[in-house]
């Protein structure tokens, strides 16, 4: 059975997609997550996620999904005068 | 010193039971159990480069001369952690049988007078709980399983559990360095050992293999059969050529 495991590298940032693995349960999964994704110290906490419970965007909706953003630069928040002197933006 | 034999005792065990995992390499049933098991192999071999430096310390010898240098006779690691990797449900058990007496004997060395090894003991001690949890979950999975990893996974069990007892055998080395509050008490080991497994194998629908034979003897250098091709292809390297590095 395939996994998806997602790491958190601290505390205070998200679960971040590093990869898949095989494991016959949740139990060994997480287990194999940890010796494989976090033997270099890469994280303090870790999700395993079945593969087939993902719901993914299809190739084929790529345009109507994501094309539509593009030209709306006005969502962006690139509009506003920084005044000046300000440091923790 | 007493002190030092004993260091060595515990570092030779870590040693070659490091090295038999290690022949797991490229072997393991699948690519992830194959990390899993060269992780715990490197966890050993991390305590044993610690106990055999300081065991060598009071003799003039570093790490490499005793792992490298010395015959079978010299070696005082436990019969168990050199016995054959057999098939995977083998080595479970091996995996069980070990980290069951290291959890309780790394969590008693915290407390050792003997600061060195206290300060091995505190990191080994969250190692082999992690080992304990790998071991357990593959026992409690293979034996309650299907019939032929059940079947295995006894027998695998029947193979390794004479060589457990003796991890907790007391000699006048063990009981002079227990009264100056540097070694582990071999009889608490034993009970803590004990309610383990016995958990594990019951829920693991196994049973305790039912053996009065108790082989002995590698704390006084006397080994199985197999231990001379597992020092010979330890020690290859270092005998043939001497100090190589990397």
């Amino acid at each position: 059975m395939l996994w998806e495991v997602f790491v958190r590298s601290k505390r205070g940032l998200s679960h971040t997609h590093v990869g898949s693995l095989h494991a016959a349960d949740a139990h060994l999964a997480l287990r194999n997550a940890r010796d494989l994704y976090t033997r270099r110290q890469e994280g303090v906490s870790l999700w395993v996620v079945p593969a087939e419970e993902i719901v993914a965007s299809s190739p084929e909706e790529k345009d109507a999904f994501f094309d539509p953003a593009g030209d709306k630069v006005y969502r962006h928040p690139t509009f506003y005068d920084v005044p000046e002197g300000l440091t923790h933006l | 010193m007493s002190v030092a034999v004993y260091a060595l005792r515990l570092g030779d065990d870590c040693l070659i039971l490091g090295q038999r995992l290690s022949a797991w390499a490229a072997r393991a049933p699948e690519l992830e159990e194959d990390v899993a098991l060269l992780n715990i192999a490197l966890d050993h071999l991390g305590a044993a480069r610690s106990l055999l430096t300081y065991a060598g310390s009071f003799t003039g010898q570093d790490e490499d001369q005793l792992a490298f240098l010395r015959d079978e006779r010299e070696f005082t690691n436990a019969l168990v952690m050199e016995l054959d990797n057999g098939d995977f449900g083998t080595t479970m058990a091996r995996q069980l049988v070990v980290s069951a007496y290291q959890v309780p004997l790394w969590e008693a060395l915290t407390a050792s007078q003997d600061e060195l090894l206290a300060g091995v003991a505190g990191k080994a001690v969250k190692e082999a709980t992690y080992h304990l949890d790998h071991a357990v979950s593959w026992v409690i999975r293979l034996g309650d399983g299907t019939e032929e990893s059940h079947r295995r996974m006894q027998a695998g069990l029947d193979m390794v559990w004479p060589y457990a007892f003796e991890l907790f055998e007391t000699d006048g080395l063990v009981a002079e360095l227990i009264a100056s509050g540097i070694a582990a008490e071999p009889v608490a080991l034993q009970r803590a050992w004990d309610s383990t497994v016995t958990r594990v194998i019951s829920e693991a629908t196994l049973s305790v293999p039912d053996t009065d034979w108790r082989p002995t003897g590698g704390r006084s250098g006397k080994h199985t059969e197999g231990f001379g091709y597992l020092l010979a292809e330890m020690q290859h390297l270092h005998r043939s050529h001497p100090g190589a590095s990397w």
